[in-house]
């Protein structure tokens, strides 16, 4: 006869933290924790002794004080006599600016180069994996100051657009492009814009709603509405007729020379452009291997069978290849902006006014508060980059394979 | 040269305390060289020549004090800093003194805690204009844009300078001369701003200096002198005291030629205080008797240094003007040395 019993309790005994494979792994984790936290204990106690033997202290009030330096871009108002704090959200919405434009035009040169490299044509192909392998394998900082300096040196200076028989003129007699920067027509709100703009933007959720009702008839019935003319005329036409019938109160302003200088219009200087430009383009290649590694993830029987359904190739990418490989695709890609956005902080080569020009530059330099800035500057960072890593998950949450 | 400014800092963090209050004057002999942070490049001030050697006004000082404390010239390793990594670099310890056209300001040496020795420079900041421009007054600059060297007091000096005259300006932001330079050669901005001295410095590198107007206009007071750490008093009076030597030499007349002649034969007893054949000077220095003799005798007094690098007969061209000796109604003057 047997009897069940229960096994044997087991007794702890110090010496399995360190012999029983079941807590070995945690007893090393929580000793390399203490000796982490004791090595930051004593580099921040370190710190303190240091700052109060050199008479020093510990404070961010001068972000209260004027700054006294001028800042040139700055998308927000701000003068010499605006607080660093101001100087350092000004800097801020620079980088932001800078990070969010560099994202777009990377993405679509990416995903152009990415597609194109797997072309069928040799020359294309080629061709997209010269522009790969160049623009990846140098730093980004070589890359914005080749294209800043090709800029300043290859364009006319402002003043070769004057006098009577002027070195250069303005394209289309609203465009100038001269070596501080392009200079384009700004447009001027008058009275009844802001019902012009609202239709705008009506006819702008129209064109998704048209579209996603096409989509739909196409799913239900098979029937394929046209996409393209369609959406032009919705986006355009209304805009159009409310522009004259409201007596075309969108006017431009066109630049043009004031003293030293181009007035009116909008200046893009030329450090946004170089930085933006180079960014774009240097992320853009690593975003193409991405765009290439997504697309041939996607087994070839894909290809095949829609080809078979009598697809046509571009078909074929659109509507087979790309939303699968969307998924491969997507997680690099936020790595890739986040790239982006850190590499910003390179437009002090340029002279950009970027938050680590002015909080981490002129601000630590004018103050001496060098821990303080080069913590905010940490903290500021981190932060973007944890936002846009969230923003993207939750978008390739939305992308990737459901499974049922 | 982003990162320089982060990676000070986090040097600052952890060797602030390693450097203040220590003896620097040990650490430099036992060391057998002197470092000394530099601009990167200012003909005249701190540039290498054509043989990599550095030569310059404010390479001169840091010579000189190697001369006195380690008894050779050359025992220098010059260390270039742009406008941001300065004072880092002298905080953290990197380097040893700062010699590069500094300004002494109350901030800068209150609340960064640092010790101007002196001034070897009495300097404004002004501006300077292709003459094609027609320009003939700064306050006629309404609009421009102009190249500033970033994280100086110039910066500050010309957002106050257009606030008050109410005029307005872009700021292009530039890290070192050189970089200005081109900026402002290419047309990229229409005005140059920095130091009288530093412009003039500048103007003479230029292919066509002619091509180039300096404005009448002088909208600050730059005393320029060498700085160290605050609280290492010891090593901050040799820097002082050396500085001094090469000023007081150029008034009692000694130079590099007569030194050794007068050290020998002087009946002057101040010279002879100075030159170490009479008192003990050197000795409270904790340097020994020939310290400024020898400093003297390799970098000549101060009328040669500056005549040699930054004088009239130099391509730089600068007159002594306020840097003349208070005797000839200049600003220049040591302290006495007894």
């Amino acid at each position: 006869m047997t009897t069940l019993t229960d096994p044997p309790k087991e007794s702890f005994r110090l010496s399995m933290l360190l012999n029983d494979t079941r807590y070995r792994s945690l007893t090393l984790q929580a000793i390399a924790a203490i000796l982490l936290a004791l090595a930051i204990v004593y580099l921040g106690n370190n710190l303190i002794q240091n700052l109060r033997a050199a008479g020093l202290n510990f404070s961010y009030g001068f972000l209260g004080d004027p700054s006294n330096y001028d800042i040139n871009q700055t998308l927000i108002e701000y003068t010499s006599r605006s607080s660093h704090l101001r100087a350092a959200i000004v800097g801020i919405l620079n980088t932001l600016l800078v990070a969010f434009l560099a994202c777009v035009t990377a993405t679509i040169f990416g995903v152009i180069a990415g597609v194109l490299r797997l072309s069928p044509n040799w020359l294309v192909r080629k061709l997209m994996a010269f522009y790969v392998e160049i623009f990846r394998n140098i730093p980004v900082l070589i890359w914005i100051i080749i294209i800043f300096t090709i800029m300043t040196a290859s364009m006319p200076a402002p003043s070769a657009f004057r006098g009577d028989d002027p070195a250069s003129t303005m394209l289309l007699g609203s465009f100038a492009f001269t070596n501080r920067g392009v200079y384009i027509p700004a447009p001027v709100w008058g009275a009844g814009s802001l019902v012009v703009l609202g239709v705008f933007v009506l006819s702008i959720l129209g064109v998704f709603a048209y579209r996603r009702y096409a989509t739909k008839l196409l799913y239900q019935t098979g029937k394929l509405l046209p996409m393209l003319w369609p959406s032009v005329v919705i986006l355009l036409l209304p805009t159009i007729l409310v522009y004259f019938l409201m007596g075309s109160p969108i006017g431009l302003e066109y630049p043009e020379l004031k003293g030293f200088n181009f007035g009116g219009g909008i200046k893009i200087g030329a450090p946004l452009i170089a930085l933006w430009f180079a960014l774009s383009i240097y992320t853009g290649a690593f975003i193409a291997e991405n765009v290439r590694a997504g697309i041939q993830a996607v087994s070839k029987g894909q290809t095949e069978a829609a080809a078979a359904l009598g697809l046509r190739p571009g078909r074929i990418m659109n509507l087979v290849v790309l939303p699968q490989a969307l998924r491969v695709i997507i997680p690099p890609l936020i790595s890739q902006y986040l790239n982006i956005t850190k590499n910003s902080s390179l437009a002090i080569a340029v002279g950009y006014a970027d938050v680590t020009a002015t909080l981490g530059g002129i601000t630590l330099n004018q103050t001496g508060r060098a821990i303080e800035c080069v913590l905010l500057l940490m903290l500021f960072y981190l932060t973007i980059s944890l936002v846009i890593s969230a923003f993207m998950n939750v978008y390739n949450n939305a992308t990737k394979l459901k499974e049922r | 040269m982003k990162k320089s400014a982060i990676f000070g800092a986090l040097t600052v963090a952890g060797l602030a305390a390693g450097a203040a209050g220590a003896a620097t004057l040990d650490d430099v002999k036992a060391r057998g060289k002197l470092n000394c942070g530099v601009t990167t490049g200012l003909i005249g001030f701190a540039a290498p020549d054509a043989n990599g050697e550095w030569k310059g006004f404010d390479v001169a000082v840091c010579r000189a004090v190697a001369a006195a404390v380690l008894g050779d010239a050359t025992a220098v390793e010059f260390i270039p800093t742009t406008g941001k990594t300065r004072f880092t670099a002298l905080a953290s310890g990197e380097i040893d003194m700062l010699a590069r056209n500094t300004t002494w300001t109350f901030s800068r040496d209150v609340d960064l805690k640092f010790d101007f020795i002196g001034v070897n420079y009495y300097d404004g900041q002004g501006f300077m204009v292709p003459k094609a421009l027609g320009v003939s007054s700064a306050k006629d600059l309404d609009g421009a844009t102009v190249c500033i060297q970033t994280g100086t007091t110039t910066e500050l000096n010309l957002a106050d300078f257009f606030r008050v005259n109410n005029i307005s300006y872009e700021p292009v932001p530039i890290e070192t001369n050189a970089e200005a330079q081109q900026q402002y050669l290419a047309g990229a901005c229409d005005v140059y701003t920095t130091d009288a001295s530093g412009l003039a410095a500048t103007r003479a590198a230029f292919e066509n200096p002619g091509d180039h107007v300096l404005l009448p206009e002088i909208v600050s007071k730059e005393p320029l002198g060498p700085l160290v750490r605050h609280g290492d008093n010891e090593w901050g009076d040799v820097v002082r005291w050396t500085l001094n030597a090469l000023i007081s030499a150029e008034e009692l007349g000694v130079s590099s030629a007569n030194v050794n002649e007068m050290a020998s034969s002087t009946t002057n007893p101040e010279i002879a205080r100075l030159l170490g054949t009479e008192g003990t000077l050197g000795e409270m220095l904790g340097l020994d008797a020939d310290w400024a003799k020898r400093a003297i005798e390799s970098q000549g007094n101060y009328g040669e240094i500056f005549a040699t690098n930054i004088g009239e007969e130099t391509p730089i061209g600068l007159a002594r003007g306020l840097n003349a000796q208070w005797t000839d109604g200049g600003l220049l003057y040591s302290p006495p040395f007894r």
